[in-house]
């Protein structure tokens, strides 16, 4: 292989993990704060559709990308309303709006399939770019690449640096203690929620304005879901989400290039390939028992109600 | 010492707060002044804890007032109760097992916690000042019980504090760190800090407290000065005119060994866990054998591995002569075992499940099965029998096991493990949470099936009961058991050495 291609693997592969770092981001901190929310598939589709719709019909990238959020933030809202307020189950609920955001985004969408859209440019960094390997990677992608590693960064350094981080986790832990010891559960709960679901609404127009910059029927095909088994995955660690999440690329760029090379495989195994590495390499990294139950937020998936 | 010339710091005036079906507190008058230890004295259900939530702004009351200082204030959550300079240090503690000591701390202070590395080294000067060591970079779930009581205690004390509240302190702690605890707290109390402090166990209310209030079914049964009253006068405002409040046992010896743990060890599987490390005990036929302990010493694992949830290796637990290490809980049933879990809820009983069905869960053995199929009459029947002979309060036998108060479950619990005549009776804190004269009650029929010539092994944190009901008594400590001694000749500062770890101390 030579040195041109393998600074395209690499390119590519931070640019197709990036939906996926963006959304188990989001689902990292909502997690934390021990809310389960199984809706990402859902979040992320409504995000794709309307970031598009509103690119497509005003031009302006910047009203998609924000739509896309907004969108994202207003299907979290539901789930919030529904598991915070209404104290129904985590799970069923996270079921119930990524199958309505399915639904919804394929519905809104049906008149616009297969129209093209002018998507993100590439900004290159002056010299940086032209770094051998890690130059295309890190220093000539697109602004949303970019700024899903000031995500990263922001996610790593709240979690292990921030007293809102400390909150976030003791909340996530037990939020029996935490409201005795005065902390605002529910809102911190809520605004984990939201996070959430603006990073699955951007991550979702990531998709549809950026990486495919068209609109095809639930085109976020499992990312969701592969974003959830990854933060499960990668003990609740965003150092991990990262690796996973690019891992996740390079495995998706990797079967294009086999299936490039004429390797005789079929590319329909071949495409199960980043879905099981995925998980292989995230699961030997979290085979110890004992440790796991020391990263999990203890409280996942259990409602809180507030005596009085 | 305190007078009546102490300036008021905290008064209560009615203070009334309904739950549906109940009224937790009516028409509550408390004064505590400055400097000044104030005992809040009642049985469990009399009122207590919502008293106590109502001035730390975890609850609202209905009606009546609170004045702070002299005046009136409305406690609106814990942040503000803090802010006035109110602490409380929680029975079940408010920390978290994964945080370190400072990062807890650091989560109750708020803004004014200021930079990790200074809130240590000042959590560190408070609890050497007040003789209450701590190191602030462990993580929380690697303390004992009584270390994070500290944690909570220390947690208080590095803000300005003005009245600490503690509710049950010293349920888990030894007798001496006890002692420990009520030095610190007198030493707070002389700086001009009131205290008030939760209990139902009348000998400490004595030794520690200026005053106290009793409160009884909701409402204030007196107000005291403890130097005035004793022991009994204090029960009998807790309990009433009408309960019988003190029984004593003779003490017996059997001689024919029924249930033998021999050398057991099992490992702990959990972070949170704790070994059992070369166990050796034998209870005989018609005696009570007592062991006494802090929560979280193995006796979790111990009694796990006695009712068959953990199998044990071949060769270390006999019933009758014959090996059971490797046999599941309800072998052992079928062999003559009754056991009462730590747990009321979730291993003694099914929440959701009516009372019927739960005494059918260990009581099947009592011919309710026919043909793979429940016999509803005799269980509906064995049920009743349950909540008669031990005087459950519920609303029938159809109730669900959630419904029912904490001591009318552990009543429902002894009673259907008691009436299915167990060989071998594993109780674990038989009498905890219940009042007085349903323990006394509970105490009794432990006594009857021991004079039937059951064996009978008792785990509790309660010391007093212990002395009270058990012929022999031993200690867990650190996965270990002390050697057992005869109750006659024991005394509550050796059996407290053992619970510390001092198993020198019984010869």
């Amino acid at each position: 292989m030579d040195i041109d291609l393998i600074t395209n693997i690499l390119y590519a592969m931070v640019r197709t993990g990036t939906p996926l770092l963006i959304v188990a981001l989001g689902e990292l901190i909502c997690e934390k704060s021990g809310v389960l929310n199984l809706g990402q598939e859902g979040m992320m589709l409504m995000g794709a559709v309307i970031g598009f719709i509103a690119t497509l019909t005003t031009g302006s990238l910047v009203l998609g990308f924000a739509l896309a959020m907004l969108s994202g933030v207003l299907m979290s809202l539901i789930f919030g309303l529904i598991t915070q307020e209404l104290f129904a189950n985590q799970v069923a609920t996270g079921l119930a709006l990524t199958i309505f955001g399915t639904g919804l985004s394929a519905f809104i969408g049906a008149g616009f399939v297969g129209k093209p859209v002018q998507g993100l440019d590439p900004i290159f960094i002056p010299v940086l770019t032209d770094l051998p390997l890690i130059g295309r990677m890190l220093f000539g992608q697109d602004l949303l690449v970019y700024l899903s590693f000031v995500i990263f960064g922001g996610v790593y350094w709240f979690i292990n640096h921030s007293r809102a981080g400390l909150m976030l986790k003791a909340v996530g832990e037990n939020p029996d203690s935490a409201h005795a010891i005065g902390l605002p559960v529910f809102r911190i709960r809520y605004l984990a929620i939201i996070f959430g679901g603006a990073m699955a609404g951007l991550a979702g127009g990531y998709l549809s304005l950026a990486y495919t910059p068209l609109w095809v029927e639930n085109m976020s095909s499992g990312r969701g879901w592969i974003a959830l088994a990854l933060v499960v995955f990668a003990s609740w660690k965003a150092e991990r989400v990262l690796l996973g999440a690019w891992l996740f690329g390079l495995m998706s760029i990797l079967h294009l290039v086999f299936q490039g090379l004429g390797v005789a495989i079929s590319p329909n195994l071949l495409a199960i390939l980043p879905y099981l590495a995925t998980i292989v390499v995230l699961v030997m990294l979290s085979r110890d028992k004992l440790n796991n139950r020391l990263v999990a937020p203890v409280s996942l998936g259990r409602p809180f109600y507030a005596k009085s | 010492m305190i007078t009546d010339s102490s300036p008021l710091r905290l008064s209560l005036r009615g203070i009334t707060k309904r739950y549906p079906g109940c009224v937790a507190n009516n028409k509550i008058d408390l004064d505590i002044h400055a400097g000044d230890i104030h005992a809040l004295l009642g049985e469990n259900g009399a009122g207590k804890s919502t008293l106590m939530k109502v001035i730390y702004g975890l609850v609202k009351p209905d009606e009546g007032d609170v004045l702070w200082e002299g005046e009136p204030v409305a406690i609106k959550d814990p942040a503000f109760a803090r802010q006035m300079g109110i602490g409380m240090v929680f029975q079940h503690f408010s920390l978290f097992d994964t945080l370190t000591v400072t990062e807890n701390i650091a989560l109750a202070l708020g803004k004014e916690a200021g930079d990790l590395p200074s809130l240590a080294k000042k959590i560190k000067a408070v609890s050497e000042k007040y003789g209450m060591t701590i190191q602030p970079d462990r993580l929380v779930h690697s303390l004992s019980v009584g270390e994070r009581q500290r944690v909570e205690i220390v947690r208080c004390l590095v803000q300005d504090i003005k009245l600490l509240i503690l509710d049950e302190p010293t349920s888990v702690l030894t007798p001496q760190e006890v002692d420990t605890l009520f030095e610190t707290l007198r030493q707070l109390a002389s700086e001009g800090c009131s205290i008030l402090f939760i209990s139902h166990k009348l000998q400490e209310v004595k030794a520690l407290c200026h005053r106290a209030t009793v409160l009884r079914a909701g409402e204030v049964s007196g107000h005291c000065l403890t130097e005035n009253e004793d022991a009994a006068s204090l029960a009998r405002m807790m309990v009433g005119a009408d309960t019988p409040i003190t029984a004593t046992f003779a003490k017996q010896f059997g001689t024919e060994p029924v249930l033998q743990v021999k050398q057991l060890s099992i490992p702990s599987e959990s972070h949170f866990g704790m070994s059992l490390k070369d166990i050796n005990l034998t209870v005989n036929a018609g005696e009570i054998v007592g062991i006494a302990g802090v929560a979280g010493n193995g006796q979790e694992e111990l009694l796990a591995s006695l009712s068959g949830e953990t199998l044990s290796p071949p060769g270390t637990l006999f019933f009758k002569g014959q090996d059971v290490a490797q046999r599941r809980p309800n072998h052992r049933r079928a062999l003559g075992l009754g056991f009462v879990p730590e747990e009321r809820l979730g291993r003694g009983a099914i929440p959701d499940m009516s009372l019927t069905e739960n005494s059918l869960l260990t009581g099947f053995l009592m011919n309710l099965l026919r043909k793979g199929f429940v016999h509803w009459n005799r269980t509906r029947n064995f049920t009743d029998r349950i909540n008669n002979e031990f005087q459950v309060k519920t609303a029938g036998r159809e109730a669900t096991a959630n419904s029912l108060s904490g001591g009318n479950l552990q009543k429902f619990i002894i009673g259907r493990e008691i009436l299915q005549q167990p060989d071998i009776l594993v109780a674990a804190h038989p009498t905890w949470g219940v009042d007085i004269g349903a323990a006394t009650a509970i105490h009794k029929a432990l006594i009857a099936l021991r004079n039937q010539g059951a064996a009978i092994l008792v785990v509790s944190e309660d010391i007093d009961e212990l002395f009270l009901i058990a012929d022999r008594i031993g200690a867990i400590c650190d996965g270990r058991i002390s050697p057992l001694t005869p109750t006659e000749h024991a005394s509550i500062e050796i059996v407290g050495r053992q619970m510390a770890g001092d198993f020198q101390a019984a010869s």
